[in-house]
């Protein structure tokens, strides 16, 4: 049987892979998709304690998570579709009308 | 008794119908729907007159119009027999003036708001004689205000109007400011005691628990109010320009009723001045020096109107002597006659100017007496009824108030001495107001002398009934050497013990009425030698008199010192804080804050960048510093 530990690193790894995504990606489309790296990953660390503690509370949640990103989906890539019409670009660093 | 609420309420509703649809009812329409009002209210005050038992009161409580925890105050009115004797001099003399003034605004195309404002304050009259409690009365006395600033600048377009309605209306803010910290201070005090009420009635009840001294103060100040209001010394300065207003406004607000209410005032709550002695002895003070002060003013003025306006005053000096030295019923008796002969002697006025064509200086007029036989014969009887010529109103109001000031426990010879010499100067500059004017020959311009002529009937039968007024009002308090008066009986109920007849000696009152005849006769001699001679009655300018002459004529310079100490100080702080202070310092500190926050907001702004990536960095790096300082090791 896999030990828990491995299940954690693996799931830091992706959520680190996500959070750098999200950093340093200069196309939003990607950046969204980092996004959904990280849920999954935290998803991963609910499951692999569920499973190991014989709980469960983590696996409700999950479904709780994957519900709310389908959202987060949805209306992550309609505003990204408009920004997009708007602009003709998808590079967040070009978006910065929000300052002082 | 449900039928007090229309007394006021028919007048307020005329105003609000001629407001709403005068300008569609039409000049004729409107003013006879005015006059209608008022004659109604009169018709129901002389009703409920003649039901009001010898003692005891109606009442007429319409609604509570505010609670705060034991402090109730209701919107209800009540008629005495004070309120009842204000109530017909208001309607009464109001509903005179109201049909005078059907003849004498008939030019004015502005006579539809004229009688707006005219039934207006009527309404407010009345609520200030009819309110049960102190803070009613005050809604109508702010309101009797409004209309006389309204009134006096009725003719707007000529600035110096507008000028005298403002300073009649701040004038009164001065007098009024004491007037409010003086109903405050009564209304905390008793509060203190866990009484909260400004009833009148509850108020004389519960008066026995203030202090002396506390007493002494709400009422000096309570009477910086009526100085204002009923313009004594040191607030008289706007009542003599308030003669810019038309003429029946002149009679009807600044001789007959709301210069009055200051009288009024302290007669209805005559059981707080009555405990305050030194009040009492301030008050009779300034009434005699003003009923002096403006005497000596009135001998000399050239404007018809203003004559009369300075003789209000100084007939209130009078009433306020009366108040005084305690007699609190005299003061009342005045109020009352005066109102008869000074709004006949205002509407005649105005009836002459009107014949005139707009001319108000005597020294133009001249030889009036034939082209205008009412307008004369009416305006000798008020002449005789104010100088207190025998068996006419004023004979009986003036003598019963020297009579008290020389006899009353808070009277001196002094005051009767300043009295007796206002009466002879009365006498004086109202005989040679009615020489200058009807007698002699004519100096009028040709121009006004071509279209001389009697004033209408609606302008002369109210002359007519005000000169009835002016002889048979002063019998109803004749001096008991003469037969029984009826009117301490009728005050007796309100003043009780706070009104004190003298039965003193007789024959000392029969003397110092003859001492006033005689002063009196004198001043009419003099007047008729100086002023009465064809052609001759014109005062050549400042120059005659000398510097007496000169001092009376610009009224003792009191505007001038006024506008020296007060004015002119004020505007110039007021100059100086519009142009310096306020640019300088509170601009200064408000821009001074703004310039701060932005320097230093300089260099924070630099991290807010609009990216969101930077932003997520620092999520990143916020989320973990937390994690390192709940992860370190213990």
């Amino acid at each position: 049987m896999v030990p828990l530990n491995h299940y954690l690193i693996l799931s830091a790894a992706i959520f680190a892979i996500g959070v750098v995504g999200v950093l340093i990606r200069r196309n939003l489309i990607v950046v969204l998709m980092s996004i959904e790296l990280m849920l999954n990953a935290v998803n991963l660390t609910f499951i692999a304690f569920s499973r190991f503690l014989g709980s469960m509370e983590g696996q409700v949640v999950v479904f709780f998570v994957m519900a709310v990103a389908a959202a987060e989906a949805v209306v992550g890539l309609a505003i990204i579709i408009s920004v997009f019409r708007h602009r003709q670009s998808l590079d967040p660093q070009e978006m910065q009308l929000l300052k002082w | 008794m449900t039928l007090l609420r229309y007394i006021p309420l028919l007048p307020l509703a005329a105003c609000a119908i001629n407001m709403f649809f005068g300008a569609r009812l039409g000049k004729k329409s409107a003013g006879l729907l005015a006059c209608a009002a008022v004659g109604a209210s009169f018709a129901i005050a002389l009703y409920v007159f003649m039901l009001l038992p010898a003692t005891g009161l109606f009442r007429d409580t319409l609604y509570t119009w505010f609670e705060s925890g034991a402090f109730r105050v209701n919107v209800s009115f009540q008629v005495d027999a004070l309120t009842a004797v204000m109530l017909l001099v208001v309607t009464g003399i109001g509903f005179l003036i109201h049909i005078y003034s059907l003849g004498y605004m008939d030019h004015d195309e502005g006579m539809v708001r004229f009688f707006v404002y005219l039934n207006l304050f009527i309404f407010f009259m009345l609520l200030l004689v009819m309110g049960d409690s102190l803070l009613l009365l005050f809604v109508g006395w702010e309101g009797v205000g409004l209309c006389s600033y309204l009134l006096i600048g009725f003719w707007y377009q000529d600035h110096n109007n507008a000028i005298a309605g403002n300073k009649a209306f701040i004038v009164n803010r001065i007098g009024d400011f004491g007037f409010v910290l003086g109903i405050l201070l009564l209304v905390t005090e008793l509060g203190r005691q866990g009484i909260w009420t400004l009833d009148f009635a509850e108020l004389q009840k519960h008066v026995n628990m203030l202090s002396p001294a506390m007493i002494s103060a709400i009422t000096i100040l309570l009477f910086v109010g009526a100085t204002g209001k009923s313009a004594q010394i040191p607030l008289f300065v706007w009542l003599p320009d308030a003669m810019a207003g038309p003429t029946p406004v002149s009679a009807l607000i600044h001789a007959a009723t709301m210069v009055t209410a200051g009288i009024y005032m302290t007669a209805r709550l005559h059981f707080l001045f009555a405990l305050a002695p030194q009040t009492l002895s301030l008050i009779a003070a300034i009434g005699a020096a003003t009923a002096f002060f403006a005497a000596t003013i009135a001998l000399t003025q050239t404007d018809i109107k203003r004559v009369l306006a300075y003789s209000t005053v100084s007939q209130l000096g009078y009433m306020f002597l009366a108040v005084g030295v305690g007699a609190f019923g005299a003061a009342i008796f005045h109020l009352f006659t005066h109102a008869f002969f000074k709004a006949c002697l205002f509407l005649g006025s105005g009836s002459v100017i009107h014949a005139l064509g707009g001319e108000q200086d005597m020294r133009k007029m001249g030889g009036l007496k034939s082209h205008m036989p009412a307008t004369y014969w009416t305006y000798v009887i008020a002449t005789l009824a104010i100088t207190g010529a025998p068996f006419t109103a004023g004979f009986f109001s003036k003598d019963l108030i020297l009579w008290q000031a020389y006899s009353s426990a808070h009277g001196s010879q002094g005051l009767w001495l300043i009295a007796w010499l206002t009466a002879g100067m009365t006498a004086f500059y109202m005989f040679r107001q009615l020489f200058m004017v009807f007698h002699g020959g004519s100096r009028a311009d040709p121009r006004a002398q071509a279209h001389l002529h009697e004033s209408p009937a609606v302008m002369t039968v109210p002359l007519m009934i005000l000169a009835l007024g002016s002889i048979f009002s002063g019998w109803l308090g004749a001096p008991e050497y003469l037969w029984s008066s009826r009117w301490d009986h009728w005050l007796e109920p309100v003043f009780g013990g706070a009104h004190e007849v003298h039965h003193g000696a007789v024959e000392t009152e029969i003397t110092l009425m003859a001492l006033t005849l005689v002063i009196v006769a004198a001043g009419i001699a003099l007047a008729y030698v100086k002023y009465s001679r064809p052609r001759a009655a014109v005062d050549q300018g400042a120059g005659t008199g000398g510097i007496l002459y000169r001092i009376s004529l610009n009224k003792y310079y009191v505007d001038e010192i006024y506008d020296w100490l007060l004015v002119r100080p004020f505007t110039l702080i007021s100059d100086w804080l519009a142009r310096v202070f306020d640019p300088g310092v509170i601009d200064g500190i408000v821009n001074g804050v703004g310039a701060r926050v932005r320097g230093a907001s300089s260099i924070w702004r630099a991290v807010q960048t609009g990216n969101v990536q930077h932003y997520v960095m620092g999520f990143l790096a916020g989320t973990l510093a937390l994690l390192a300082y709940y992860l370190r090791q213990p």
